[in-house]
């Protein structure tokens, strides 16, 4: 269970009106947190900018496309360790998905999974201090770019196992409608999912049971490096039709079309109507992770990503402002000083102390043996 | 005074889980109609929205009581082979297990896992003889094989309390056990081991059924050697203080576990007692072989597990040793 939402006594925090004033006085207003603190981090007194318009989705592609080139610099830095998977190219889903949901709504995330869980309202300095291994991060640096989570904002995991998400979603919209909660989840996963057995055993569940279940494939063409074309028989789309579950194929690139799409699936699931499945067809530019880099792999063609490029979500998502020049300008600022921000948090904050390795690993407060004698 | 059997006793914890707190749900196969004995019942009282009857989907059923947990649900999930937990070894190790460390503190999964028949049933073969407690002792999840049925009640009331996952091994072997109850069942905490019955010479620490194998032992060498019968009854959290009463008193140590030997808790509980206890003969461990899988053939399924014979020699052995 999450120690904050329980459907027992529903979540009441709505994290866009609550009073930082009478917020939990154990939650840290991340605009005002300490970056020595050792205080856990909370979404409790946070605000999170709802993406109902334009202007507010573009700011959205805009940021997560700034927050994955820093995390990329600072990889590069040695300032994060291990490896990021970059979500750059893919924007449009996240954001044009989680426009569609209310602040009540959950979702699990993936390995790439920075745009899922900045979209679903976690602030740019606690996932980057997530990312740097610091304890103001998201997770008090125990996570990581796979793991990052924020249960207050329905943001219950991304995952280092591909399709891992999926049934956990299932689990949480089982629990929505056993409780009536006027709740939908969106569980994200990438065309390499589609071969595992755990979704295909999840469409079914959802499916028999009419789950309030959004089924949202971001198909980016390459499970890693293998071709889609090369690994899934038949269609995405038709898969979740033999479920009879409502399918449809999205242009991944455009958030309005997402947004769209993924607003009508969570109308439907919110009434009761059952789970929908949105394959949406996206492109990752970056490698499939970081280490990529470094080798010389010739999996995709320079043409084809060049294609691909030309249809950056980033450039019609910006397409789409009244006053496209000024207002691009002004939200691109906006972004830049707050991704250095970002930057200043978390290389500011501090890296856990080492005693603490164990910390957090059972619920219960159990202290496991030292692994060498004392 | 009533004679409770060890399977009326799960059904009668969890029914009393059931009933105490809303949050709790059963998934599971055949849980409706309760073939396993653990749910009989249940359904009729409780309803299908409390005790789910799941389609054969173990791991997309394990994890969904992962997500239903994160939503503040107490699931019980329910496997009728032991090996199924080969199959969702995914869900639990690397998913529920880890969840309450990777997210900081934020999550946590208070889920049981119950196996209402594990190890050997004699004649069911390879894949559905397992013993497999030790993984999850190793992987750090926390694990009960209680021995008796007011133990078995009492764990099994005690792991749906816990925020943190809980593998639940009900011995196949156990489960015929019945106990005169004298006193109000209760919940007995996880991590506390049982002495049941005190002895001088020989510490003999037995798992699950086998606890059952050294009493009928102690009792039949009590002229020969005074043997301690000691039930760690939760593999993890191991009740270490426990044992190290046990071992300053007796100074010798044979362990009977229904574990393959390489890396067994009786592995695990030979080497902690050799670190940590001044012992005068050298321990000793009844075990599966390394690497068992137990073949169909009657004598063949109960020749690789540990038996009487094997334990009265090695009581022998050690309690010859005077350091």
């Amino acid at each position: 269970m999450t120690r904050a939402l329980d459907d027992r006594a529903p979540q009441t925090v709505d994290p866009q009106t609550v009073d930082p004033q009478t917020a939990d006085p154990q939650t840290v207003d991340p605009q005002t947190a300490d970056p020595q603190s050792t205080d856990p981090p909370s979404a409790g007194a946070r605000s999170v900018e709802p993406l109902d318009t334009p202007a507010a989705r573009y700011r959205m592609i805009r940021l997560i496309r700034g927050f994955e080139e820093l995390a990329l610099e600072l990889v590069r830095s040695g300032h994060i360790v291990g490896g990021t998977h970059p979500y750059i190219g893919q924007e449009a889903v996240a954001v044009g998905v989680c426009a569609a949901l209310r602040p009540g709504d959950q979702i699990t995330s993936t390995h790439r999974g920075h745009g899922h869980v900045l979209a679903k309202g976690v602030p740019p300095r606690l996932l980057l201090a997530e990312l740097a291994g610091r304890v103001t991060g998201s997770n008090r640096g125990r996570g990581g770019s796979m793991h990052a989570a924020d249960l207050r904002l329905g943001i219950l995991g991304a995952n280092g196992i591909v399709g891992a998400g999926v049934p956990i979603a299932a689990g949480a919209a089982w629990a929505a409608k056993q409780a009536r909660a006027d709740r939908v989840v969106a569980a994200f996963f990438g065309d390499g999912a589609l071969n595992q057995g755990v979704l295909l055993e999840t469409l079914n569940l959802a499916a028999i049971w009419k789950l309030p279940l959004l089924f949202v494939c971001e198909n980016n063409g390459y499970a890693t490096t293998l071709p889609a074309a090369a690994a899934v028989a038949g269609s995405a789309v038709a898969r979740a039709c033999g479920f009879g579950v409502a399918a449809f194929e999205v242009d991944g690139m455009d958030v309005e079309a997402v947004r769209g799409a993924a607003s009508a699936a969570a109308g439907r699931a919110r009434a009761g109507r059952g789970p929908v499945f949105l394959e949406c067809r996206t492109y990752r530019f970056e490698g499939h992770h970081t280490v990529e880099r470094r080798f010389r792999l010739a999996y995709r063609t320079a043409e084809e990503i060049a294609a691909w490029r030309a249809r950056d979500p980033l450039e019609s998502a910006a397409a789409a402002l009244a006053d496209a020049e000024a207002e691009r300008a002004a939200i691109d600022a906006q972004v830049a000083a707050q991704l250095d921000d970002a930057r200043e948090f978390a290389l500011g904050s501090a890296t856990p102390d080492p005693s603490g390795a164990c910390d957090f690993l059972y619920a219960s407060g159990l202290r496991p043996r030292a692994g060498a004698l004392p | 005074m009533s004679l409770l059997s060890y399977a009326k006793a799960l059904n009668r914890a969890l029914a009393d889980a059931l009933e105490a707190d809303p949050a709790v749900c059963v998934f599971g196969e055949d849980v409706g109609a309760g073939m396993a004995g653990l749910t009989f019942g249940l359904q009729d009282r409780f309803g299908r929205d409390r005790v789910v009857d799941l389609p054969l989907s173990e791991q997309a059923f394990t994890s969904l009581a992962l997500g239903a947990a994160l939503c503040g649900r107490r699931p019980v999930v329910e496997f009728q082979i032991p090996s199924l937990l080969f199959l969702v070894f995914e869900q639990i190790a690397n998913q529920a297990h880890k969840i309450s460390l990777m997210t900081g503190g934020q999550a946590a999964a208070p889920i049981t896992y119950v196996v209402p028949g594990s190890g050997s049933r004699e004649g069911w073969a390879g894949q559905h003889s397992d013993h497999p407690y030790s993984l999850f002792a190793h992987v750090g999840v926390k694990t009960v094989v209680p021995a008796t049925p007011t133990d078995a009640y009492g764990l099994l009331a005690s792991a749906i309390r816990d925020p943190d996952p809980v593998v639940f091994f009900a011995p196949s072997a156990a489960m015929s056990v019945r106990e005169d109850v004298t006193r109000e069942l209760e919940a007995v905490p996880l991590g506390a081991a049982r002495v049941h019955r005190e002895g001088t010479d020989v510490t003999v620490v037995a798992v699950g059924h086998l606890v059952h194998t050294a009493l009928a032992v102690a009792a039949e060498l009590a002229e020969e050697v005074s043997i301690e019968v000691f039930d760690p009854r939760t593999l993890y959290p191991f009740d270490w203080p426990a044992l190290s009463l046990s071992l300053a008193k007796t100074r010798r140590l044979v362990v009977i576990d229904d574990s393959n030997r390489s890396c067994g808790i009786g592995a695990e509980v030979v080497a902690s007692a050799a670190q940590e206890s001044r012992l005068i003969a050298p321990p000793r461990r009844i075990t599966r072989p390394d690497g068992a899988v137990l073949p169909f053939a009657l004598a063949l399924d109960r020749a690789l597990q540990p038996n009487a014979e094997q334990l009265r020699q090695a009581v022998r052995a050690v309690a010859k040793e005077h350091g």
